[in-house]
């Protein structure tokens, strides 16, 4: 059974988002780095970036598969967790203390269209 | 379809192990068993044990044995001893290859078992079946009737020889012995797809459990599919369907040395001769990244133009190495040692030097 946080809200691409004023701070969730396995690269975008909802903003890559990561919001990259570059596992070994990105909302709308926690986990499982 | 696929005689022991399992091959196989980097560290330092049991078993017997081999396979088997194995494929007219396969020369006049890949199987014992007209050949695919195991690692000859109360040091690096397992016939071969010294059992499947069992009891670490191709891949050894294929000569994947063009005759050899005369439009080639970005089979190759000149086969952040490498088909006069090109990996391009195959130095003991 996979860890699921109440409070934080998911894509059913199995990243998460905590929500700081205009800004949301995205990563994956207990069951998406559980079916990826060790994780040893995180491939990141910039600083600057921008994407739209659910375009691929970065990968996971464990030694065998590599698995997109979808924004599940749209708008600028403000901050990138420089410290998975190095350390990639800090994702399997806490993947809600450790965030991706951190993206300036373009429109916080968009965050209804997102899960909670109980719909999430009906469908990480 | 799940219902479809073959299990090998291992199947119950790598779900009570809580393998990762996944099809390949027409099989439902163990992947993992704790992680694939663990399993690929358990065989480069101590010793590792695969289930290769969906391996084909083709024998081959009778009067023209050794000539009918030698027809279809690109190595020349005459000169080889009882109870020596060798390397080479079976190709198409074209020079394509059938399938890449090992070759033993059995303890007895005129017999030959020839272990071809698991997807390759029905294939194979056609090909092999309708171009042995003219031939007096007795051919028996024994397949189901056959487990096989793969003991790797530079702890096997020892753990092994301890499991099987026998002193394997005088098996040489690809020679083989009969002998009995648990009652049963056994072949017992100092060959491997690793990269490492190792060994390859092959036996009844009622025997095979038995040495998995005495093995794993003998804390050799068992080991899925996701780490046999790692450390393959990083010994330079190719997989059909990725670096050899009906379209991939051994010419192209640099595997020439297997085409013995001194001998009289085999299928192939004249496109085989041709190639290496005037050389291949692709090649494959080795590649390494300075960034730790993971190139994957089918990304593109390109010039820094973007002009694209092929395509990876198989690629990894090599766990020996822990450096990003890969295989990859390109145009020949962009494959030259030392060359830059360019992977497409996922938004970005990043920058590849092509560096010879064998990314690993084998300890094989010779």
């Amino acid at each position: 059974m996979s860890k699921i946080i109440e409070g934080l809200l998911y894509s059913e691409s199995h990243e998460w988002v905590k929500v700081d004023g205009d800004v949301a701070v995205i990563g994956v969730s207990d069951f998406a780095q559980a079916e990826m396995g060790d994780i040893t690269y995180v491939d990141l975008p910039e600083e600057g970036d921008e994407f739209s909802k659910e375009e691929d903003f970065g990968a996971l890559e464990s030694v065998k598969a590599s698995s997109e990561l979808y924004s599940p919001v749209s708008g600028k990259v403000v901050a990138v967790n420089a410290a998975l570059e190095d350390a990639p596992e800090l994702i399997n070994a806490d993947p809600y203390a450790n965030w991706i990105i951190k993206i300036e909302m373009s429109d916080k709308a968009e965050l209804d269209t997102l899960l909670n926690a109980a719909a999430y986990a009906e469908i990480a499982k | 379809m799940e219902e479809q696929l073959k299990t090998t005689c291992l199947y119950p022991e790598h779900i009570a192990l809580g393998a990762k399992m996944s099809p390949f091959a027409g099989y439902m196989m163990p992947i993992q068993y704790s992680s694939i980097t663990e399993e690929h560290n358990a065989v480069r330092h101590h010793c590792g044990v695969f289930d290769v049991s969906h391996m084909g078993e083709i024998f081959v017997s009778g009067p023209d044995a050794e000539r009918f081999v030698n027809h279809i396979f690109s190595g020349d088997i005459s000169p080889m001893t009882e109870g020596q194995c060798q390397y080479g494929m079976m190709l198409y007219p074209d020079g394509g290859t059938v399938d890449d396969l090992l070759v033993y020369k059995e303890y007895r006049k005129d017999h030959y078992l020839l272990v071809v890949n698991a997807a390759n199987v029905d294939k194979d014992e056609k090909w092999i079946r309708q171009n042995s007209d003219g031939f007096v050949v007795n051919i028996k695919n024994e397949s189901p009737a056959w487990g096989q195991l793969a003991v790797q690692g530079p702890e096997a000859e020892q753990v092994l020889g301890k499991v099987l109360a026998a002193d394997l040091s005088g098996i040489e690096f690809y020679h083989f012995v009969d002998t009995q397992l648990y009652g049963k016939r056994a072949i017992v071969s100092r060959t491997g797809y690793t990269g490492e010294d190792g060994f390859e059992v092959y036996a009844a499947p009622e025997a095979i459990v038995g040495l998995w069992k005495a093995l794993l009891a003998a804390d050799v670490v068992p080991c899925g599919l996701g780490c046999r191709d790692t450390l393959r891949f990083e010994a330079g050894l190719p997989l059909y369907g990725d670096e050899l294929s009906a379209d991939i000569s051994p010419v192209m994947a640099g595997f020439s040395m297997f085409c013995k063009l001194d001998k009289a005759e085999f299928i192939g050899k004249d496109a085989i001769a041709k190639q290496k005369a005037e050389g291949t439009a692709k090649k494959l080639v080795g590649l390494e990244m300075a960034d730790k970005a993971i190139p994957r089979a089918g990304y593109p190759v390109q010039l820094e133009d973007g002009t694209e000149v092929g395509v990876v086969t198989t690629g990894y952040h090599s766990i020996s190495l822990d450096k990003s490498i890969c295989f990859a088909l390109v145009d020949r006069e962009a494959g030259a040692l030392g060359n830059t090109l360019y992977i497409q990996i996922h938004r970005k391009v990043f920058p590849a030097v092509v560096v010879k195959k064998r990314f690993y130095q084998t300890n094989y003991k010779k």
